[in-house]
């Protein structure tokens, strides 16, 4: 039964890939034909208007002529832009020599569709010409491209920022929809970042996409974002978060950082101004306002704390938001040779904004949602951004700082002797058969999902500031008018941690029956016994 | 009355970032503390910070709030809406109706 289930799965997800594969080539053949018709229609258009036809008008129907067309991604290399670059405003399809167009001879500073596509944003003052024109040249790298680099990439792309990289090595799941808004159906098993390079293709081929299709260590780190302008931190880790910070100094690169979690976001930019480390000047690093990093068993993850699309969605969007604020104001200018980010000095006698450093705070349930603090500035003995800083760029590379080990792994839960345990699949030929109390200590939520027959919900939670005396009580009254179901308790949570910590405070309670746990959890249930338990 | 009034200081208190988690699920607390040490030094963050192990955690997994006699890393506490850092950390001052947050850092992405 279950091997015939896990066949069905596997048929099951084949069938997903081919049909996301279809459906990719399906796309591929429009984006041909449609720029083939395009070619015949330029071409065509050459020969009847040749020596008639006004060169502006010209050159403005091909430019409106080649807006649609998109480009693959997968045939690209990582590292190497995924499209071709139309900046100089010549029209797409102009063999060189054909017709001399007017915007690339510099007549306006836009192209055609240019002016078209941001109109928008070219008429505020806080952007314009001068804002545009810097968004095209910089290059934004977008680090982690799930809820939060998702919106990200797809505002900056939209805003015309000329380059953006895209950094992460894991593949697209279902679980990841509802909030990583790039990805889709279609692209479940592909990797995450060619699924966003379709996606930012598709909305807008002006723009440069460089995909590195893995995770960011030591050893790449610096050498990644040294070619890029500025950086977003749309990671979901504390060692990422450590890393990403350490190389943005280094480097001088202006740091958009921004995490989420349930119902809640949170947005700093840091290294900003991007000043050398020692500078006290510069705007504090990740390590200036944390440098410790929190107890490894602290720190939660959207799939085990869950959370809420928009609300990391916001957090995105803010980041894209901080970004082009930073570069459309002329705050940072482009990396020059060395790699270096130097401050622009466009805006000629006005001297550089002081760090006044800020944490956004978003609660998405809370009145009012949004709370912007006050942070300090640099630490005088950060270990990155300080005179006294022990991060260099040889530590980084050689790999002689383990980022892991400075934020530390928690080891799985082990503190019940293997005799009070119990494996899925032992449990389930007894738990018909032999009369016991189930106990389920999740949430009233999970709860609510899934239970077995018979279990009694009893949130870990509320059990675990009791003391032993009322715990008992509680299970007592729970189990009232349940006699049949004698005094033996197998307790179950999500993953078999919870469980670990009720049956030992039962047991010390002094509970008068044997009280074990399910190894694993529920999830062990459904990985060795029940395919069909929901998966969340 | 009076002399139990003069005797505490009202604060409000607040929990973010999955600390309310260990407040008995709830964000926003007004609390009153004694106004001075037994020694008879004003209170200070620092005396806030053991008030809330003694008299406000629901949790037993105090070291999710505390170690080492401060707040655990990862944890920012901010003073009206400033970085203690800002504020002299743990030995600033409590004034009457001082608004103490305390943000656990979020990671997810
Ligand atoms: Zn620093």
């Amino acid at each position: 039964m279950y091997q015939t289930s896990e066949i069905d799965a596997n048929i099951a997800r084949l069938r997903q890939q081919i049909a996301g594969t279809e459906a990719h080539l399906r796309q591929l053949k429009v984006q041909l034909s449609r720029a083939e018709q395009q070619a015949k229609e330029a071409h065509d258009l050459g020969q009847t208007y040749d020596g008639g036809h006004p060169v502006e008008w010209q050159a403005e129907t091909l430019a409106a002529l080649s807006q649609k067309i998109g480009s693959s991604s997968r045939l690209h290399e990582d590292g190497i832009p995924a499209t071709t670059p139309q900046h100089s405003g010549e029209p797409l399809l102009l063999s060189s020599g054909d017709v001399s167009s007017p915007s690339s001879k510099g007549r306006w500073p836009l192209s055609t569709e240019e002016y078209r596509r941001y109109g928008r944003q070219l008429i505020l003052h806080e952007v314009g010409l001068q804002g545009q024109l810097r968004l095209k040249s910089a290059k934004v790298l977008v680090v982690g491209v799930g809820g939060l680099g998702c919106p990200a990439a797809a505002y900056l792309a939209g805003a015309g920022v000329g380059t953006l990289g895209l950094v992460d090595g894991d593949t697209v799941e279902v679980s990841n929809l509802h909030r990583q808004i790039l990805h889709s159906t279609n692209t479940i098993g592909i990797g995450k970042v060619d699924s966003a390079v379709d996606y930012l293709n598709g909305l807008n081929s002006l723009v440069n996409l460089i995909p590195h299709r893995a995770h960011l260590t030591p050893q790449t780190a610096l050498e990644i974002i040294s070619s890029y302008d500025a950086v977003l931190d749309c990671t979901d880790h504390p060692t990422s978060r450590y890393l990403i910070s350490d190389a943005c100094v280094l480097l001088g690169k202006p740091l958009v950082s921004a995490s989420a979690l349930r119902t809640e976001g949170q947005l700093m930019a840091l290294n900003m101004p991007p000043k050398p480390p020692g500078d006290a000047s510069g705007g504090p690093c990740y390590r200036c306002v944390f440098p410790k990093p929190p107890p490894a068993e602290s720190v939660v993850s959207c799939g085990e704390g869950g959370i809420v699309g928009p609300v990391v969605g916001v957090m995105g969007v803010l980041q894209a938001l901080e970004t082009i604020k930073i570069i459309a104001t002329g705050t940072v200018d482009r990396a020059d040779s060395n790699g270096k980010t130097s401050e622009m000095h466009s805006k000629a006698n006005e001297a550089p904004a002081p760090a006044s450093p800020s944490l956004l705070l978003f609660s998405a349930f809370s009145s009012p949602p949004f709370r912007s603090v006050r942070l300090r500035l640099r630490r005088t003995n950060c270990a990155s951004c300080s005179a006294q800083a022990t991060i260099t760029e040889a530590s980084l590379t050689s790999g002689s700082l383990d980022y892991v080990a400075f934020c530390g792994v928690t080891s799985p839960l082990d503190i019940l002797a293997p005799h009070e345990r119990i494996g899925a699949s032992e449990y389930s030929k007894l738990y018909r058969s032999s009369p016991h109390i189930l106990l389920d200590v999740r949430e009233p939520v999970h709860f609510e999902l899934s239970s077995l027959p018979g279990a009694i919900n009893l949130p870990w939670s509320e059990c675990v500031a009791k003391p032993g005396e009322a715990l008992l009580q509680d299970v007592e009254r729970l189990t009232q008018g349940r006699e049949d179901e004698g005094r033996d308790v197998l307790v179950v949570c999500r993953l078999g941690n919870d469980s670990q910590l009720a049956v030992a405070k039962l047991k010390q309670a002094g509970w008068q029956g044997a009280v074990k746990d399910l190894r694993g959890g529920l999830r062990a249930w459904r990985q060795e016994v029940d395919p069909d338990w929901p998966d969340y | 009355m009076t002399e139990a009034k003069a005797a505490s200081i009202p604060l409000a208190v607040e929990f973010t970032g999955g600390l309310e988690l260990l407040f008995s699920n709830q964000r926003k607390h007004k609390i009153a503390i004694p106004s001075k040490k037994p020694d008879g030094e004003p209170s200070n963050v620092g005396d806030l910070i053991s008030w809330l192990c003694d008299n406000l955690i629901k949790d037993p997994r105090k070291e999710m709030f505390v170690l080492d006699d401060s707040v655990r890393p990862g944890i920012l506490v901010l003073i009206n809406d400033a970085d203690w850092e800002l504020e002299g950390e743990d030995k600033y001052e409590l004034q009457p109706n001082d608004e103490i947050v305390f943000v656990s850092t979020l990671h997810g992405g």
